[in-house]
């Protein structure tokens, strides 16, 4: 295998800059504006080369519609997504659909995201029939490459995606998005949609994908160990918004933020004596009630009336580490939520 | 409500045979357990495995086409074989099901007050305003802000997680004696799964029930039930006390699918241990150990004949010949 | 509890959208409102096809000695009021059924099925315009808009034709609107976007082959209209022209005589009947049968 070319890692792979996205609901009253919702409020991050992030948060908290932006599936409200040093929403259309082949991206059901009345040969083979005209043995060859890759057989690629499970349709789906020979892989819930064991065996592919190509990943997950396991770095989303950034050791060693606590206590542990630890009831706030205010405060058991009155910025909590809590600090005091043995 | 300590529900070698796409099936064998009042049930697994199956047939939802074998018995009375229209009276009144998405178990064209009331007019003998006064009542108990406001709302108006409350609500109007939570939190975020835990657990206390939570969760089993059943391939490969199995597990799978999950704390690029090979359909289940195509420790003697539940120790039971091997090092500790 | 409780468990074994080609003709063997209708179908293209090279008698050839004779050696059904075979003419009207069901639902499935396919890709305002401008067809019934284009262009076997397949255009559109949007909403249609595919491509790689069956279906109860819509007019002397036979015209001419000789309506009555019957049984046995969904519980 020949080793992608490495650009020099001064220059970030994929760099989002005050990203916001505003959706426009249908109106309930003749009388009244239509209500907006924010899904994304002003994210920035960067990929650099060869570097994963992983995007974590539940739903509402914006994490899918920031994989469409990157991806250009669709237009920012405000805010630049710049890959390899050139805005995506800037680019002509001709060229935006050339530079796609440079960043790819896997869906969670892998079901519904294979076309089921085409063969594995024409599906595996879209992202480079979509860049124009190709000869049909070099594509076929080419096919057969990635296909091998992902841990299928050559022979698979008359077939269709109905006779294949789960787990190797979703196989399929990243053989998809490696043809082009990408430097990022943005994966929505890729094995959320799969069993426990199939899940390993599709984590396992990733890992060695990524060590074998220099990929970069953006992993998009409500698991905060999938993501553990694949990531460098972890953005926890709350609310269209990055509560907490930085290096898995530091966030689930010294979460510097409530929410991420609340998120990693609320995974429930495999083990002996797994006794049920009570959760406070939280109040969910919705998205489209813009107040002032830290958006988490509602549901913090440590929120004041500053966090009700200020908003807290994303601010550096440690060595690469960002959190927006105005309590950052004591969080980050706390003793670390128990981790899970074994 | 007779002796405390008489079984409530007794299951003994349940077996179902449904007709799938790929012809006749046995999506469950030899499943038998019994279960007091009070008392906690966990059925873990894979797509596929039965555990749903094993839910619908003690619900009496299963199709027309399936046949089953063996015997469930609740309180004594047989339910195998009884007529559709004597296990109405059963369903949403003495047995209660909690589904694993609670916009497609809720009809969106009926008021949340209606659906709870609904099995309350159609089991007891109360008058509508005294069923809508305790399906706010409910409402409230399964912790829906402002109940009595919201009772004639629908179901579009309320998140994932009050859907499910209300489904809750729904299943415990009539005060069952059974409750079978099928995945009740999968569709779930990860917060909001330990209220609505929280919540089942508490009402199981409070009211006495028996239940059987459906997981494919080895954490949410862990967390939330006394005793466990690891199903595979329609059969249960182990089972025993929560506490017991996940002390020491026995059977080459339910290793498998402790050590394939990724963990929190695991470094960058540790590699999972999987399992090799896919959950086979259940028309292509291999004879003899349904397990012997995937097992690390197969040996011909494992093709030849359904294995034996071999008794580990308290009760815990493994189906697996080979313990010997798997359990030499006291199995997989968790 | 009003919760379903479909085959949710171990039976769906087969993910949705399995290609429903499997083993499509045995399927299609044992179902047998598809094979009564497959037969029915088949027997009026039989006849129409048989018309072009033999008839018992001339269809056109007036014989007024020998009209309304009872069915004989001879005319198998009799003969009509002008002394024609009523043999040759059902099956010579058999062809100009086919004919104007074919072509009217051509124009009804080209422009229509183009129409939603541009409605459901671009959205926005153009979906609008379609589907205001459909839903302004769909008004004037093709009974109405061809006796209006009569008034215009003479009334004529072309008039009909255009007539009904211009009534045929909104239900295409909305209907391929309408399966169209379903798909574009799909995960796989996403992902050909994310691979740098325009709408158009995305249109016939991805939508078209999609919604095919649901067209075909629909094609085919159309047709079914058509067939209905054409009698109706040759019957009110909107449509096919004498001499040329028709069903709808055999019914207009029997009308006069419905006391005296009450089976020269029975006649073309029962073919029609036979055609329409025999288009909706297929119709509805490919509805059947190209469901994946349908497919796995037979």
């Amino acid at each position: 295998m020949t080793v992608l070319d490495q650009p020099s890692s001064a220059t970030p792979l994929l760099e989002v800059t005050e990203l916001a996205q505003r959706y426009t609901l249908p109106r309930e009253s003749l009388f009244r504006p239509a209500a907006q919702v924010h899904a994304l409020n002003g994210v920035t991050a960067r990929v650099m080369p060869g570097r994963s992030l992983g995007v974590v948060g539940e739903s509402g908290s914006g994490k899918s519609t920031l994989a469409r932006l990157v991806m250009a599936l669709e237009r920012p409200s405000s805010g630049q997504v710049v890959m390899m040093g050139r805005d995506l929403n800037r680019m002509p259309p001709d060229e935006l659909r050339h530079a796609r082949r440079d960043f790819q991206m896997v869906f969670q059901d892998p079901y519904g995201s294979l076309d089921p009345r085409q063969t594995i040969a024409r599906i595996v083979a879209e992202p480079l029939t979509a860049l124009g005209r190709i000869d049909r043995a070099g594509l076929r060859e080419r096919v057969a490459t990635v296909l091998r890759q992902v841990g299928l057989r050559d022979a698979d690629m008359d077939k269709f995606p109905h006779e294949f499970s789960g787990g190797q349709r979703q196989r399929i789906a990243i053989a998809r998005a490696l043809i082009t020979r990408p430097k990022l892989i943005v994966a929505d819930e890729p094995v959320s949609a799969l069993d426990v064991s199939v899940q390993a065996q599709v984590l396992n592919l990733m890992q060695d994908l990524q060590d074998e190509f220099g990929l970069s990943y953006i992993l998009i997950s409500h698991d905060l160990a999938v993501v553990d396991l694949i990531c460098d770095e972890i953005a926890v989303m709350y609310l269209g918004r990055i509560v907490e950034q930085g290096h898995p050791a530091d966030l689930f060693a010294h979460s510097a933020h409530p929410y991420t606590r609340a998120l990693l206590d609320a995974v429930p542990r495999a083990r002996a004596g797994g006794v049920r630890r009570r959760r406070g009831a939280q109040a969910i706030v919705s998205q489209s009630s813009v107040t002032a205010g830290c958006p988490y405060a509602p549901r913090c058991p440590l929120a004041d009336q500053h966090c009700r009155e200020t908003a807290p910025a994303l601010r550096s909590v440690g060595d690469t580490h960002l959190a927006a809590c105005h309590h950052a600090e004591a969080v980050m005091a706390l003793p670390p939520v128990v981790a899970e043995a074994g | 409500m007779a002796n405390a300590d008489a079984p409530l529900i007794e299951v003994k070698d349940l077996g179902v045979r449904l007709n799938t796409s790929r012809g006749p099936a046995q999506a469950v064998r030899g499943v038998s357990f019994t279960l007091r009042r009070g008392e906690t049930l966990g059925l873990v697994g894979e797509s596929g495995c039965g555990k749903s199956v094993t839910a619908l047939a003690l619900m009496g939802l299963l199709p027309d086409s399936a046949v089953i074998s063996g015997s469930i018995r609740l309180e004594g009375a047989e339910l195998v074989g009884l007529p559709d229209a004597a296990y109405c009276k059963l369903r949403g009144n003495r047995i209660s099901m909690i589904f694993q998405e609670p916009m497609t178990a809720l009809n969106p064209m009926h008021t949340i007050g209606r659906q709870v009331a609904e099995p309350l007019l159609r089991h007891t003998s109360v008058s509508a305003a005294e069923a809508r006064q305790e399906a706010i009542a409910l409402l409230d108990r399964v912790g829906l802000p402002d109940a009595s406001k919201r009772i004639d709302a629908y179901p579009h108006q309320f998140s994932g997680g009050q859907r499910q409350r209300i489904t809750i609500a729904m299943a415990l109007a009539c005060q069952p004696d059974v409750l079978i939570a099928d995945e009740p939190t999968t569709a779930l975020d990860v917060t909001i799964q330990g209220q609505i835990l929280d919540l089942i657990a508490d009402l199981v206390a409070e009211r006495g029930m028996a239940m059987i939570l459906i997981s494919h969760d080895l954490g949410v089993i862990a967390e939330n039930v006394a005793r466990m059943m690891v199903m595979y391939g329609g059969t249960v490969v182990e089972s025993g006390e929560t506490q017991a199995v996940f002390t020491r597990m026995g059977h080459p799978y339910t290793q498998g699918l402790f050590r394939a999950r990724p963990r929190l704390g695991a470094r960058k690029g540790t590699r999972l241990t999987t399992i090799a090979g896919t959950v086979p359909e259940l028309a292509d289940l291999p004879a003899g150990c349904t397990f012997a195509d995937r097992c690390a420790i197969v040996e011909a003697r494992c093709r030849a004949a359904l294995p034996p539940v071999v008794d580990v120790g308290g009760s815990h039971g493994v189906r697996c010949i080979r313990t010997d091997v798997s359990m030499a090092d006291g199995g997989v500790v968790a | 509890m009003s919760a379903p409780l479909t085959a949710a468990a171990g039976t769906a074994a087969i993910a949705p959208g399995a290609r429903p080609v499997t083993g499509f003709w045995r399927r299609a063997l044992r179902h047998r409102s598809f094979l009564l209708g497959a037969v029915l179908s088949l027997f009026v293209l039989g006849a129409a096809l048989l018309s072009l090279v033999w008839t018992p008698w001339s269809a056109y050839d007036i014989d007024v000695a020998s009209k309304l004779h009872p069915p004989s050696a001879a005319h198998w059904l009799g003969t009509d009021v002008l002394g024609r075979d009523i043999v040759s003419l059902l099956l010579v009207g058999a062809r100009s059924t086919i004919m104007v069901g074919v072509i009217a639902v051509g124009i009804g499935l080209s422009f229509g099925v183009g129409l939603g396919l541009v409605a459901a890709a671009r959205k926005g305002w153009t979906e609008e315009l379609i589907m205001r401008m459909s839903d302004f067809t769909f008004a004037f019934p093709a009974v109405l808009s061809a006796i209006m284009l009569a008034a215009v262009a003479g009334p004529g076997m072309v008039t009909s034709i255009t007539a009904i397949g211009i009534f045929q255009i909104p239900t295409f559109v909305r209907v391929t609107r309408g399966s169209a949007n379903a798909i574009w909403a799909r995960e796989f249609v996403l992902a050909a976007r994310a691979a740098g595919k325009g709408s158009f491509r995305i249109t016939i790689e991805h939508v078209l082959p999609n919604i095919l069956s649901i067209l075909i279906v629909q094609a085919t109860i159309q047709f079914a209209l058509a067939i209905l819509a054409e009698a109706a007019l040759s019957y009110l002397g909107l449509g096919t022209q004498p001499p040329q036979p028709s069903w709808g015209r055999m019914l207009n001419d029997a009308q006069t005589l419905l006391f005296q000789s009450p089976m020269l309506a029975v006649y073309p009555g029962a073919a029609i009947a036979i055609a329409v019957l025999g288009l909706n049984l297929l119709g509805d046995g490919l509805r059947d049968l190209l469901d994946p969904r349908l497919a796995r519980e037979r």
